[in-house]
């Protein structure tokens, strides 16, 4: 067999500089984005993601063009909606999606065994956290940002010529677009960060809808008073204020929201990258 | 060159290494040897700062691993555990570690074509045979042109074709100059390719040895001879580099640095009768297993009746 005569490491090719061979912080970058883009599941929950957004707003715009033209009173739920808060319905859904997927790119790199691979590449480490969280970061707010400015246009679009549509120049609907891409950035920092700091998918993404969608449940137990002083910093509740645009009394603006979004996210890379160096892999 | 000084690793309050010494040397194939438990991928893994150590200091060329600004070129690994992700093509792994170090494309289809891989590069590498997944973590290990080639039990499993062809390239990289290292609780693979050996049990080196000296070492190539007279006959087989050793009033010798032949000939040569003469050949084998026996992690229990 012809694999057998190949017993012996070719002469070193020439096209290879070996004095060029070095770990730099842009090559770990490099490395992460072709992971990424390297697996399959990466785009079918980017994909998602992008799916929840638009369709999500699309069915939600629908829905509100048939019960205005039916004339029968407005479902309280769609009561005061404008195309701005009708095309981002489906944010919960995205958050959970990428979200996910932040978890898996760390996760994953436990449960297969591929971390001792980077490692060995990557012995300082941390670089692969900061590269990762990076790297998916931007993707999911790129996603993100695109599919909420999308989706706003397609709603605009179904209930156009209505009273409730609102023009990209309205007061603070641009940003606030971009204000979603921002909010699930920041969460699918966390996600890499969870899975990171948990080294298991179940339970990062388990830490992930809790802090998401279960611990706001949980502050109604609160007496009212602590509650007040307490909700608003909780990350879910923050990264709803970076792009809602009516910001009920009590709840943080946009500019604060942020603030302490970003401090729970270094919160979580703080605790992921301890790990990271502290732990054996 | 990896130089290992006091190295010592502990889980909890098992110590899987403890207090190991060794230098693995440019130019040959050197076997990590022991049974299974006795602190060989630990060590490995403590090489390239995979686990830190609890104490102690392992380098490679002089450093710490991960004080190499290319540590890939430094060191190339095979670790026993599969260290890919399943989902990634071979092909798509490869280019993921090259991109780290600046490694070029072409770098990546040559180490793709050394390990036989071209038909399958563009395929899910979770899909892959014990053979294939070995020689894809091969591939991984050639991708920096390291110095120093570490493979933990990288003939597990394979297929006759596969360890044949592992023992050509590992020769064939120390007759490069590189330093090998390749750990393996299989004495008798260890014994056709390696040039020197560490034998390790209980996280402890047992032996730091080459193979004949191993063999010499557990009383290999005795000879047992039978004689009217010991006592004259140990005179005359007396001499530099000779052993001999017998009950006091039993006609039996156990004689070691002396062929049986030359034993045949001196004896005739003063004339003294002889009874028996066998020569008794250690086997690799028995070395190991003498050497580890009290190190051995999981002993099995014989049953009555069919133990032979």
């Amino acid at each position: 067999m012809s694999v057998l005569a190949d017993t012996r490491p070719a002469e070193t090719a020439p096209v290879r500089s070996t004095t060029d061979l070095k770990v730099t912080g842009r090559r770990v970058l490099r490395s992460e984005w072709a992971k990424l883009w390297s697996l399959r599941s990466s785009w079918i929950t980017l994909g998602l993601g992008l799916l929840f957004l638009l369709a999500f707003g699309t069915i939600a715009a629908f829905r509100y063009k048939s019960m205005l033209n039916s004339g029968q009173p407005m479902d309280p739920d769609f009561a005061g909606s404008t195309t701005y808060s009708l095309a981002l319905f489906g944010v919960p859904f995205a958050l959970i999606a990428l979200g996910v997927l932040g978890v898996l790119t760390a996760s994953g790199e436990y449960t297969t065994g591929m971390i001792r691979s980077t490692l060995a590449a990557v012995p300082r480490r941390l670089p692969v956290l900061w590269s990762k969280a990076a790297v998916y970061g931007v993707l999911a707010f790129v996603t993100a940002a695109a599919g909420a400015l999308i989706g706003f246009l397609i709603s605009n679009g179904v209930l156009s010529g209505t009273a409730i549509t609102m023009s990209l120049s309205d007061g603070g609907v641009l940003r606030g677009l971009l204000g979603v891409g921002v909010y699930l950035g920041l969460v699918g920092v966390i996600g890499v960060a969870l899975g990171a700091l948990l080294r298991s998918t179940a339970g990062g993404i388990s830490a992930l809808v809790g802090t998401f969608m279960l611990v706001p449940l949980l502050t109604s137990l609160l007496p009212s008073s602590w509650r007040t002083d307490i909700s608003p910093y909780l990350p879910s509740n923050a990264g709803e204020s970076i792009y809602s645009l009516q910001h009920a009394a009590g709840s943080l603006s946009a500019g604060a929201g942020l603030l302490v979004l970003l401090g729970w996210t270094a919160l979580a890379l703080g605790g992921a990258a301890y790990r990271l160096k502290r732990s054996d892999a | 060159m990896i130089e290992a000084r006091q190295l010592t690793k502990r889980y909890g309050d098992k110590t899987a290494v403890d207090g190991v010494d060794f230098t693995v040397r440019p130019g040959a194939v050197t076997g990590f040897l022991g049974p299974n438990g006795a602190g060989k991928s630990t060590t490995m893994r403590m090489i390239i700062g995979l686990d830190a150590p609890t104490s102690g200091t392992v380098t490679v060329n002089g450093r710490r691993y991960a004080q190499h600004s290319a540590p890939l070129h430094e060191v190339g690994a095979l670790l026993e555990a599969r260290s890919i992700h399943p989902g990634r093509s071979a092909f798509d792994h490869l280019m993921v570690l090259a991109h780290t170090h600046g490694i070029s494309r072409a770098r990546v289809t040559e180490v793709i074509e050394l390990t036989g891989l071209q038909s399958v590069a563009r395929k899910r590498a979770g899909a892959f045979s014990l053979g294939m997944g070995q020689r894809l973590g091969i591939a991984a290990a050639l991708l920096g042109d390291p110095q120093t080639i570490m493979l933990d039990e990288p003939v597990n499993g394979l297929d006759p074709e596969g360890v044949l062809w592992i023992r050509n390239l590992l020769t064939g990289l120390a007759a490069e100059g590189r330093t090998v290292f390749v750990s393996s609780h299989l004495m008798s693979e260890m014994a056709l390719v390696a040039d020197h050996l560490i034998v390790v049990g209980r996280g402890r080196v047992l032996a730091d040895t080459t193979v004949p000296e191993l063999v010499r070492q557990a009383g290999g190539d005795t000879v047992v001879v039978a004689a009217a007279d010991p006592a004259r006959l140990r005179q005359v087989l007396a001499g530099p580099g000779v052993a001999i050793t017998g009950q006091p009033g039993s006609e039996q010798l156990t004689v070691t640095g002396l062929p049986a032949r030359a034993i045949g000939l001196k004896a005739a040569e003063h004339g003294l009768a002889l009874f028996e003469l066998t020569a008794k050949s250690v086997s690799l084998e028995e070395a190991f297993m003498d050497l580890t026996k009290e190190a051995v992690e999981y002993h099995a229990v014989s049953t009555p009746g069919r133990a032979a």
